[in-house]
């Protein structure tokens, strides 16, 4: 198969309205109807259309249990103007947000519909994840360590394997932080943060501290998708799906490796041979992906091809990773940042597109043409990506 | 075939949830016995009042009052009530259209018994003795005999002093759960102090606990084999952070620990040692408790650290 072989066959995908809610712990103000109609709202102004020009609504949130709300989408419909047109909800763990976006994008490159919304949120205020995720199963032990006590050991055993200073970790949260002071968006805003606060936060779950830990937010992204035609209508300059694509593994299986899950690799490779990217170190300008624990920028950094096994944390180390360095990783301040859980992958596409589109405001990547937007999710089962360009694909 | 497991779960929280204006305005208006409803577009009043337009999609904001008294358009007999509902004698589940309202709100119907149930009856808000900006505080409905109010239902500002701006929605689910056939097997052989796993008949792998199939094959795994009881820390974190419902001193490891014999690392607590001297590699051996349905803990062998080339698939 030649790498653009089915891509002639297929409608180009243009990201022509991107809108979100100021990310913040708990959104009092609101109902889960009005959180995401905000998102909504925002995306349908950025691409100047109305709720009668969408023809499909496609949404995502993490696990039902997280609001306690069962199928969330049938009392949203109206809310996001579906009444009368598909809807459909999308459901992969914290990669959702990916997706959710994803899935809205093949309807659209199927030419089953011309102009969709999709859109992701969660509203972690009115319950508690951690609970949602540790329900009492009778006869099973129950977990003996909290939220990051699931990740620690996968960073203890990254660092084992490619002798990855104790620093580093510190360094991609005193990034994220401060790249999330130039992002509006952004949950948390920590003015004054510097790299020794990080390192003298509390060790939770060692190697794990406390300011490597993503907050718990309210929020909502939504994006809205549509073919050529609606592109070339576009106020704004539009982003260019080249590539996207989604893999799943077990969440435990003989062989698994968490460090570096195989689905992950096969994720990145499919879009890139969507995209025709060979290295994609060198023809990729920026990457948003989802770092919940500031180590997961390294491991994901190799995971995804952009250094071999071991060179992930020299890229951060050197300063690569950087908002103004050559491979720049979470402009938007990052899950580290903000975690809405439902909406964080879509989140991190939806840097990708600003990115491309030119629109990233404070934390604008100077000439980005090519960026990544990266989810995963359930204990690394699931993943999406996207590949986005400032140019329509060539093929 | 030994009987599969069985015990009950239940899963309760107390959600909260965040109103809105136009909730946050019925919710409160029911505590002073006043039904909003909210205009549609196209000049409809819905009670109870919506967001947003399910035609339109615009945004609902102009309320308006209705009255207390309406019409049964449809309803349910439900002889037995379950915990959590309105009344606990037998009702009717009943839409009833209040006075001024063109839609139906969902409610239960004080009746003696179906044949008092007819569509078309009319009905009557009973207010609930204590009121505090919930669906509750309509207690249900009862029958009236007065005819429909004319009037076209007034405007209403929404506000109220002390408004209720959340509520808390108390969830619960009974389930049954079983482990099933693979689990039940290796829970039984928990009780002797051994850990029996299954070895899939395609990869050979041995799973602990089992699961009934290899995720990886798709195929049942039936093959018991009995790992352990020593094995070897693949990796772990040191836990500074108290745990809900977990009273184990700080700090404390928490390790994955691959025994002897299994293809999957299994989770446990390491002590007998310093937390600080835990290492990779660490070889260590389950420490039982009275009682306990798992090992307590792991302490040291005093073996030799295992090899990293041993164990690194295992990571
Ligand atoms: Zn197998």
């Amino acid at each position: 198969m030649s790498s653009t072989g089915h891509a002639t066959h297929k409608e180009p995908v243009a990201v022509v309205g991107i809108g979100q809610t100021k990310h913040v712990a708990a959104r009092k103000d609101v109902s889960i109807a009005g959180l995401v109609r905000e998102a909504a709202q925002r995306a349908l102004e950025d691409a100047q259309l109305t709720w009668a020009d969408i023809d499909a609504v496609v949404i995502g949130k993490a696990p039902d249990f997280f609001e306690g709300v069962m199928m969330p989408e049938l009392y949203l419909a109206d809310a996001l103007g579906a009444v009368g047109k598909p809807m459909l909800r999308v459901h992969t763990a914290g990669s959702v947000g990916g997706s959710t976006a994803l899935v809205a994008s093949n309807l659209v490159a199927s030419r089953v519909h011309k102009t969709v919304l999709t859109l992701a949120f969660e509203k972690q205020s009115e319950s508690n994840a951690m609970w949602g995720l540790s329900l009492p199963i009778p006869f099973t032990q129950p977990l003996l360590a909290g939220a990051g006590g699931f990740f620690a050991p996968h960073v203890r055993a990254y660092m084992r394997r490619t002798g990855a200073p104790d620093h580093v970790g510190s360094l991609v949260a005193y990034k994220d932080r401060r790249n999330a002071l130039k992002n509006p968006y952004a949950h948390l805003h920590e003015h004054g943060i510097t790299l020794e606060k990080v390192q003298s936060s509390p060790m939770l779950w060692d190697p794990v501290r406390y300011s490597e830990t993503c907050p718990s937010s309210d929020g909502a992204c939504a994006m809205i998708l549509t073919d050529r035609a609606g592109a070339a209508r576009s106020p704004q300059p539009p982003a260019w799906m080249h590539g996207g694509a989604m893999r799943s593994e077990p969440t435990m299986f003989a062989g698994k490796d968490f460090v570096s899950p195989q689905a992950g690799k096969d994720c990145a490779a499919d879009v890139y041979r969507q995209a025709g990217i060979g290295d994609p170190r060198r023809e990729i300008d920026a990457v948003e992906m989802y770092v919940p624990f500031s180590w997961y920028e390294p491991m994901w950094l190799e995971n995804l091809g952009f250094a071999d096994e071991g060179g992930g944390w020299k890229l951060t180390e050197s300063g690569v990773t950087e908002l103004d360095g050559d491979l720049p990783v979470n402009m938007s301040g990052g899950v580290l940042s903000t975690n809405p859980i439902g909406a964080s992958g879509m989140i991190r596409f939806a840097e990708a597109a600003l990115q491309v589109r030119g629109q990233a405001g404070e934390h604008q990547v100077d000439g980005a043409r090519k960026v990544l937007g990266h989810a995963y999710g359930g204990g690394s089962q699931f993943f999406s990506m996207w590949l986005v360009g400032a140019q329509p694909p060539t093929s | 075939m030994p009987e599969v497991l069985k015990a009950p779960l239940v899963v309760e929280f107390p959600f909260t949830r965040s109103l809105g204006p136009v909730q946050s305005a019925f919710l409160t208006g029911l505590r002073e016995r006043t039904v909003l409803g909210v205009k549609t577009t196209d000049g409809k009043v819905m009670v109870p009042p919506v967001e947003y337009d399910p035609v339109t999609a615009d945004e609902l904001r102009d309320l308006v009052e209705v009255e207390p008294t309406g019409t049964v358009t449809t309803w349910a007999w439900n002889p037995e009530p379950r915990r959590g509902q309105p009344l606990d004698a037998p009702f009717a589940w009943v839409l009833v259209k209040l006075d001024g309202a063109d839609t139906g709100l969902l409610h239960a119907l004080d009746a003696p018994g179906p044949d008092a149930v007819t569509t078309g009856m009319r009905v009557r808000v009973r207010w609930a003795a204590e009121r505090t900006g919930a669906i509750t505080d309509i207690a249900c409905f009862e029958p009236y005999e007065g005819a429909a109010a004319e009037a076209e239902p007034a405007a209403h500002d929404g506000q109220f002093d002390d408004a209720v701006s959340g509520i808390v929605a108390e969830a619960r689910l009974d389930y049954v759960y079983s482990p099933g056939r693979a689990q039940t097997a290796y829970i039984n052989a928990l009780a002797d102090r051994r850990t029996v796993g299954e070895r899939c008949p395609s990869c050979r792998k041995v799973y602990v606990p089992p699961r009934g199939a290899c995720p990886t094959c798709g195929v049942a795994t039936t093959d018991r084999v009995e790992v352990g009881p020593a094995g070897t820390v693949t990796t772990f974190c040191i836990v500074n952070v108290k745990a809900k419902n977990l009273d184990i001193e700080l700090p404390y490891v928490y390790a994955h620990i691959a025994l002897d014999g299994a293809d999957l690392a299994l989770h446990g607590r390491i002590a007998g040692i310093p937390y600080d001297q835990v290492r990779m590699g660490l070889r260590v051996e389950p420490v039982w408790t009275e009682g306990g349905r798992y090992p307590d803990h792991y302490r040291p062998t005093g073996e030799p650290d295992a090899d990293y080339d041993t164990y690194k698939e295992l990571v």
